[in-house]
């Protein structure tokens, strides 16, 4: 579904990402951990085509991000920033019906309105549907955001740290949904994650980056080890076993 | 506010601000006629059309240039177009002199003003927007910069060219409305409305813009090619209109922020009509009470320049400029 082959990218000189090669079939759910500054959210951006690599390519089934139109990604392929500001003074629904406009520039039809619904419905939005989003809190924001990507209705998701803000509750609600969509609907999502136990417990595959490599990928069982979590993160951590998932204590 | 009270707010504010542009037109045309009608309409008439291409055009350009930057308190003017229409005009009067530059045909002026403010502002675009930089403060300071640039070899010229040709200089440096050329008039109101109705079926693309450059590319807006065409379109629409009248730096700041003011959306199938109207009802209804009212002869220009500069500083103050 998506190849990522020998990414690079750079700032100044400085390499952000080096020899990237990651492929994700389609299906899935692949969460990305690893420490501040380790590329997560650069990698999730070329993947994302809003940035492009200084070298190698991404592909989304088969067709090079590169070349391929920017309309045509964009009904196939949704992505989550880690930090979403908007300067236009929105409400939440006017926000959520531009997940929409690959489908349908600007002239929303019935689909469109009730994939803007179902997605208002799906966050708990519905009573907020109306307010401006400056009028929101972090967590209320962060969620009208996901409720975008999801209106836009693609195969492939990339969520940047969507848990940013949630409380426990929307935290789970979220993990499990798009576990969820990964499985019953075939979708393949990505998701960034600080939190790696919620990682271990829902997604099928963990990526491990630091220093702008990949440094292992696999079920989470595989890498869920203390040693080379302690590692990583360059810090005490244990792994235990705990009503029956491995848990990370640190 | 639920969206049907709204919508309704929103048309009937826009019904509003038409029944206002209509009306002052209608002020404009009428009030205070002396003499024979068969020579104050169509004479009233020309000046009419000319303030009304101004002002669509400065709305448009601005707003559109503050959804492109992302930013509500530049104008298209931050780029010096003002002095660059002042240098060509000085350039012009120091290189001819007074007598031929008056005798020459203001189509060919009228081309090379809007050839140079066009040309000027691509080489900026295209620097500004290429892989090097893509940094609003860097662009605003390069064309603050360039502006200076220009007023300084201006005010130098100036200062050596004899007095009798500064009058005539000085004379054709203010924003007229007075002297426009009926075929420059016509031309210019034929492009502003091709290029009003480009911008108009680019509503949808101009909302997905105003979310940001990453959240536009991510629902797949061609985000570079687009704003690189719509800010030809700005350019175009900035050199016609001070090509047409001189330069108004301040007008469309005070009509874009009105219009966000006024207008609860960020739909620019709103914003644009919305911006187009207050700028009809400020230049016209401005004209109209200058003139007709308080039977003034100073230029218009300068009260909405007051005007704007005013509103600039207040959101400088109150800190919009996000
Ligand atoms: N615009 C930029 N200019 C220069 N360096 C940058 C830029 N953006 C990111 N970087 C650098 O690239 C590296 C990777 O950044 P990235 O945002 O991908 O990290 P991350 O893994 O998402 O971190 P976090 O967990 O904090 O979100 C960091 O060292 C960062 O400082
Ligand atoms: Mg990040």
């Amino acid at each position: 579904m998506i190849e990522v082959e020998g990414v690079e990218r750079r700032y100044d000189g400085l390499a952000v990402l080096s020899e990237v090669t990651l492929s994700l079939p389609r299906g899935g759910l692949t969460a990305i951990i690893g420490p501040n500054g380790a590329g997560k959210s650069t990698l999730l951006s070329v993947m994302g085509r809003l940035q492009k690599p200084d070298a190698g390519r991404v592909t989304l089934e088969g067709m090079d991000l590169a070349q391929a139109s920017g309309r045509l990604v964009a009904r196939k392929l949704a992505l989550l920033r880690q930090d979403n500001h908007t300067a236009a003074r929105l409400t939440v629904r006017d926000l959520v019906a531009f997940g929409r406009y690959p489908h349908s520039r600007g002239n929303p039809g019935p689909e469109d309105h009730a994939q803007v619904a179902r997605a208002l419905a799906i966050l708990g939005l519905e009573p907020l549907a109306d307010r401006f989003l400056d009028q929101l809190s972090g967590g209320q924001r962060q969620r009208a955001h996901i409720a975008m990507v999801l209106a836009q209705d693609t195969e492939c998701i990339l969520l940047d740290e969507p848990l940013n803000n949630l409380d426990i509750s929307h935290a789970v609600r979220i993990i499990t949904l798009v576990r969820e969509a990964a499985q019953a609907l075939g979708k393949t999502v990505v998701v960034v994650l600080h939190d790696i136990n919620m990682a271990a417990a829902h997604c099928d595959r963990i990526v491990v980056m630091k220093g702008g490599r990949i440094l292992r990928h696999g079920p989470p069982a595989e890498l869920m080890q203390a040693e080379f979590l302690s590692a990583v993160y360059e810090t005490p951590i244990s792994v235990h076993e705990l009503a029956g998932r491995l848990v990370a204590v640190y | 506010m639920a969206p049907e009270i709204r919508k309704r707010q929103i048309a009937r504010r826009l019904a509003l601000l038409t029944l206002l542009a209509v009306l002052a037109a209608a002020a404009f045309l009428l009030l205070n006629a002396r003499g024979s009608w068969d020579f104050l309409l169509p004479f009233r008439g020309r000046k009419l059309a000319a303030l009304a291409v101004v002002a669509v055009a400065i709305a448009l350009s601005t707003v559109v240039f503050q959804t492109v930057t992302q930013n509500r308190i530049l104008t298209p003017a931050i780029m010096g177009f003002d002095a660059l229409y002042v240098l060509i005009q000085t350039g012009l009067v120091f290189g001819l002199g007074a007598g031929r530059v008056s005798a020459l045909d203001a189509r060919l002026v009228f081309g090379l003003e809007l050839g140079a403010m066009v040309l000027f502002a691509l080489l900026l675009f295209r620097w500004m927007f290429g892989p090097a930089a893509r940094n609003l403060h860097l662009l605003m300071l390069v064309g603050i910069v360039l502006g200076t640039l220009f007023r300084s070899i201006s005010g130098f010229l100036q200062r050596i060219i004899d007095p009798d040709s500064f009058t005539v200089l000085q004379d054709r440096l203010f924003a007229s409305f007075n002297a426009v050329d009926p075929g420059l008039l016509t031309l210019s109101a034929l492009i502003v409305a091709g290029l009003a109705l480009v911008l108009w079926r680019l509503v949808p693309e101009l909302d997905v813009l105003a979310l940001g450059r990453e959240a536009a590319i991510g629902l797949g807006v061609p985000q570079e090619r687009l704003v690189l065409g719509l800010l030809v379109i700005v350019t175009m629409l900035v050199a016609l209109s001070t090509a047409l009248v001189g330069p108004v730096t301040f007008l469309g700041l005070l009509v874009a922020n009105l219009a966000y003011l006024l207008m609860p959306t960020a739909r620019h199938a709103v914003l644009l009509p919305a911006a187009a109207l207050i700028a009809l009802i400020t230049l016209i209804g401005g004209q109209t009470l200058l003139e007709r009212v308080l039977h003034y002869d100073t230029a218009l220009a300068v009260v909405v320049e007051f005007a704007g500069g005013l509103v600039f500083i207040l959101l400088v103050i109150r800190g919009v400029a996000r």
